[in-house]
């Protein structure tokens, strides 16, 4: 009887029944976790220590050290570890103060996005009726396009700044926010504590501090953590079509696409940019995933 | 078929006030933009033209009377002239969309024939080495950004190997590389998504009652699991396709592809703004039109959806 069984369904049955598997799981989950956060850390080091981590100047230009290979002794007698560009410039410096730039606008992008969802998921929450169904409609809305087009379109005709870029990609991701909080608000709503609290003359402020951000709290850390990700990426995306940060400010996606042209000849100029953004990615939107598994299993859906 | 129709028009309300928020925004960011006027005509023009061209483009009249005369025009296709092509900017964008659509639906087509399999299996082979290399690599292809997969591609693939071309649409071969860069995600997210759907009808209670009936291993996987996993397989399917061609334009700009998503680039360059403004609805609409018609499929499929 049980060798009818496949192999694959007994693992399964004992990976989920036993406690102690479950355990052993559940703590590499947490160093998985531990060691993304360690990995953000450095990233913001890196960045805030830019000027003192990079060999050299990230825009000064060598024209004769133009398009040199990784290389310890270049022909301008200096140690270049990730080569240089089309303009003499070091790959590795640019590529540090890249961080800055993904950083600057995928934290900031974050903080908008949170700000104008958890706003609206709130305001949704307590006033129901018309301004609920406004906001939902909204969120609906927006999740039945890809915002990669209107951003695009916002873009071309504001012209590409830091701020535009932060608001832009700010907004592509409040809807994830504004559904949480406003979920939570109408559990607590049902509850007779809320009711207790204004009848004693305690405020809708009290309320939020109090009884609903605490109970959120690791969905939106979890949430911010995945939209960093994405924030990142978007970026990157947004340079690389000359959309946004512009020359000469060293970003990731713009310095794919410098090197772009020099793939045939220079193929570390777009690779080495190319491949720190790709692990940030990857790092980033897995330590979402494994943070989810440890503080709210119940996100996993969305 | 009860309940079918009040889910549908829920839908189609849905799809109307997403196409009238997008035309809405384009409006609003036109005019953030400022004055066209100086852009169409030559530098040293005359006031008295400026105030005619003004005029004429009703741009002296009240702000919510344009805005009726611009909806009234999208509502009738008119998206005015493109600046750069001196022709109505509708049927510029729609000459560039048979391209869009052939590397769209290759991607498509390629992504599904991939990961189904590759999702069943793993699904049944669970923790197995393939199981495990296939969702490693899933997760890749999910986080990788787009722009830097197809960048790869012509690294490795054209440049190193010398297998397929870098640019441009001529034959097959030009559309292998950006129809792999423009589905990579896709195919990430259908294996992942069907290997759960998969691994969701192993555990019912019917699979262990085939089993212990005898049934044998590839009987039960092929009639009771493949065909009971098929609807949430079909939808997540079919919702990669609509989010497939917001990724057309990084792709079609990587590989000189010669599709809208370059056209809108290319405009944005040239400030050819009728052009831009035309690509953008215009991907709303078709995004919004087959996300309707999915989900037309799946509330025909599974009454359940019908209800929520």
């Amino acid at each position: 009887m049980d060798s009818s069984i496949p192999a694959s369904a007994r693992a399964d049955t004992s990976a989920a029944g036993a406690p102690a598997a479950r355990a052993s799981r559940a703590r590499r989950t947490r160093w998985m976790a531990l060691g993304g956060g360690v990995f953000v850390l450095v990233l913001v080091v890196v960045a805030l220590a830019a000027p003192l981590i990079a060999p050299y100047d990230p825009i000064r230009q060598s024209l004769r050290g133009r398009l040199a290979a990784p290389t310890l002794a270049g022909a301008d007698g200096k140690a270049h570890l990730l080569g240089t560009d089309h303009l003499g410039r070091d790959v590795l410096s640019r590529a540090i103060y890249g961080a800055r730039v993904s950083l600057l606008v995928g934290l900031a992008a974050v903080v908008v996005g949170g700000i104008v969802g958890a706003s609206l998921g709130l305001l949704a929450g307590f006033r129901g009726g018309w301004t609920d169904s406004i906001v939902m409609t909204l969120a609906d809305a927006q999740l039945a396009f890809p915002f990669i087009l209107l951003a695009i379109g916002i873009i071309a005709v504001l012209g590409p700044s830091f701020p535009t870029l932060i608001v832009v990609i700010g907004l592509s991701g409040w809807v994830t926010y504004a559904r949480v909080l406003r979920s939570q608000v109408l559990v607590l709503r049902s509850r007779e504590f809320v009711d207790a609290i204004h009848a004693l003359g305690g405020s809708v402020a009290r309320v939020i501090a109090r009884h609903i951000l605490p109970n959120v709290l690791s969905s939106l850390v979890v949430i911010a953590t995945l939209e960093l990700a994405r924030a990142i990426v978007l970026e990157a995306t947004l340079s690389f079509l000359g959309l946004g940060v512009q020359p000469p400010t060293p970003s990731w996606g713009g310095m794919v696409h410098e090197g772009r042209e020099y793939l045939d000849s220079a193929w570390w100029i777009s690779t080495a940019p190319g491949i720190v953004l790709m692990l940030t990615s990857i790092i980033v939107s897995r330590t979402g995933d494994w943070l989810r598994d440890l503080l709210d299993p119940t996100l996993r859906g969305e | 078929m009860r309940g079918l129709l009040p889910f549908l028009a829920s839908r189609l309300l849905r799809a109307a006030i997403a196409l009238w928020l997008v035309s809405t925004v384009v409006f609003v960011v036109m005019r953030l933009s400022g004055d066209p006027v100086p852009l169409l005509l030559p530098p040293d023009a005359p006031r008295s033209e400026i105030f005619r061209v003004r005029a004429e483009l009703g741009l002296d009249r009240p702000l919510p009377v344009q805005y009726a005369v611009f909806l009234g025009h999208v509502l009738q296709g008119d998206f005015g002239r493109s600046i750069h092509f001196r022709q109505p900017a509708l049927r510029v964008v729609l000459g560039y969309l048979p391209a869009t659509l052939q590397l769209g639906l290759t991607a498509f087509v390629l992504a599904a024939l991939v990961a189904l399999p590759i999702g069943v299996i793993s699904a049944v082979r669970r923790n197995s080495f393939v199981d495990q290399a296939a969702m490693g690599l899933a997760l890749v292809g999910q986080s990788a950004p787009t722009f830097f997969i197809g960048i790869l591609l012509i690294l490795v693939v054209s440049l190193n190997l010398g297998l397929l071309p870098t640019s441009g649409r001529e034959s097959w071969r030009h559309l292998v590389l950006p129809a792999l860069t423009l589905g990579a995600f896709a195919m990430a997210s259908i294996a992942r998504l069907t290997r759960s759907a998969v691994l969701e009808v192993l555990r019912a209670d019917y699979v262990r009652t085939a089993r212990a009936k005898g049934v044998s291993e590839a009987l039960v996987i092929a009639k009771h699991t493949l065909k009971n996993a098929a609807v949430p397989i079909v939808t997540i399917t079919g919702l990669q396709f609509g989010t497939l061609l917001g990724g057309a334009v990084v792709t079609e700009t990587v590989f000189a592809w010669p599709g809208m998503g370059r056209l809108a680039i290319q405009s944005i360059y040239n400030r050819d703004y009728p052009i831009v403004q035309c690509t953008v609805f215009l991907s709303a609409l078709l995004f919004i039109v087959i996300n309707f018609c999915i989900d037309l499929i799946y509330g025909l499929l599974d009454p359940r959806v019908r209800a929520s």
